[in-house]
């Protein structure tokens, strides 16, 4: 690790890494300080991305890849059954990811490309200067560096704190944290190739579980339940326990993983003088899946190209990393989470009675495109009345 | 207080991102809490495992 870069790159994770990559491919000088000791451990992650989404940053190869997806279900309060396939029957719309492996490949082609990577190395200070972000101050076991860039890039996921040293509110409101835990379990009887989600208010509380296939009689069993629901003897655990218990008494669990994923909206503004902010750190999982690997990959690339751009005009200021921010709302994501953002927002709100009403309206759906604004628009075309019940949202989703 | 049951937690961040003070970091595989944490509590109600508590002082 140098004293000085053009790009310094806080977290080693999806955001970090394409960060890092994207700079050093821009002509930059980059650094990558992950605090943790290994790139990609512990995993804090579902580990599911559609297949064209991942496909946009990376050819899928199988050394990262535990499972292939040909299919979704959703299982509605009182156990109805709802499938989603693709209209090619059998084709791949999705995978299960080994994140170990998928993030040591990311950062692996950011080293490789000329990053630099420093693991174990924690941003315990931002540097600021006349109220601008210069650096940080580097703690590796003990050791303090200061290692100054023209801009900090913050991908410290979602306990991030640099951003916040940095004089940002990257508070997210209780209701708006999914507490979570999942479970990798094997001996367990599942449909090796569809990941299953069970809604309600019974089984997850303003949030969902979900069982996703990492091979044979192999999953991720976990659960998401909203921070305000949470607590002595109903906590995220509990309920995952009680539905192990239920569903899979027999399966071992090989690996026990804690979590919290944010679905509030966005930061307010992603950018500072001399700072821009990526991934989960950014707040920019998807409200309705909590999916988030996509958008810190999509974010990560974006904000190093903005900074690529700014540090050759000589103007990292705030006003000129806007462009970051305002392009990644403008995308399909920033769309996307928007639109989420109100779907959630309905969601939660609605009784089981009512989510099970919805299900049972649509037992089988082949979808041209995999994804949830299509499951949306489906819903909404069987049960007419939702269009009245969304309101505007639903003017955004025709 | 804010007492950190170690054994319990987990050390994924869920409460860090949650602290309305910043009073918390998750820093590798330990959970550090700094001395303008106010006992609020958010964390302890968000904690996926159970981790964390509010004690009186004299309990500690």
């Amino acid at each position: 690790m140098k004293s000085k870069y053009d790009v310094l790159v806080i977290g080693g994770g999806p955001a970090g890494a394409l960060a890092a990559k994207t700079a050093v491919e821009k002509g930059l000088s980059a650094c990558i300080v992950e605090k943790r000791p290994a790139i990609g451990a512990p995993v804090r992650c579902a580990e599911g991305i559609g297949k064209e989404a991942l496909q946009e940053f990376i050819e899928p190869d199988p050394r990262w890849i535990s499972a292939e997806m040909t299919g979704a279900t959703i299982v509605a309060p009182d156990g109805f059954v709802m499938q989603l396939s693709s209209q090619m029957a059998g084709s791949k719309v999705g995978y299960v990811l080994d994140r170990k492996f998928f993030d040591r490949e990311l950062v692996w082609k950011a080293a490789e490309a000329g990053a630099d990577v420093a693991v174990k190395s924690r941003a315990a200070v931002p540097i600021i200067e006349n109220g601008v972000v210069k650096g940080a101050k580097v703690d590796f076991c003990g050791k303090v560096t200061n290692v100054r860039a023209e801009v900090v890039i913050a991908a410290d996921g979602v306990e991030s704190k640099f951003s916040k040293w940095c004089g940002i509110d990257t508070t997210v409101p209780v209701r708006e944290i999914m507490s979570s835990v999942q479970y990798v379990m094997t001996g367990i009887e599942i449909d090796a190739n569809s990941t299953v989600f069970y809604l309600g208010n019974e089984v997850a509380p303003e949030g969902y579980l979900w069982v996703f296939p990492k091979g044979k009689n192999t999953a991720n069993v976990g659960i998401g339940i909203s921070g305000r629901k949470s607590g002595a003897g109903h906590r995220a655990k509990d309920y995952l326990d009680a539905f192990v218990k239920k569903t899979f008494p027999h399966g071992r669990t090989i690996e026990y993983i804690p979590g919290g994923v944010s679905v509030c909206r966005p930061l307010e503004c992603t950018v500072a003088d001399g700072l821009i902010i990526t991934g989960d750190a950014a707040r920019v999982v998807d409200p309705l899946t909590g999916g988030g690997i996509y958008n810190a990959m999509y974010t990560g690339k974006l904000a190093a190209e903005t900074a690529a751009d700014c540090i050759g005009k000589g103007d990292v200021s705030k006003k000129a990393l806007m462009v970051y921010d305002k392009t990644w709302r403008a995308s399909k994501m920033g769309k996307a989470i928007e639109r989420n953002y109100h779907i959630k927002e309905y969601l939660i709100k609605q009784p089981d009675t009512k989510l099970n009403e919805i299900i049972h309206s649509v037992s089988k759906i082949n979808m041209t495109e995999f994804t949830t604004l299509n499951l949306v628009k489906e819903i909404i075309r069987v049960n007419p009345k939702l269009m009245l019940e969304l309101g505007a949202l639903a003017a955004s989703l025709r | 207080m804010l007492k950190v049951h170690r054994d319990i937690c987990g050390y994924c961040g869920c409460c860090v991102s949650v602290c309305p003070e910043g009073a918390l970091e998750l820093i590798d595989a330990y959970l550090s809490v700094e001395e303008n944490c106010t006992s609020c509590g958010v964390c302890a109600k968000v904690c996926p495992l159970g981790a964390l508590e509010v004690v009186n002082e004299k309990q500690v």
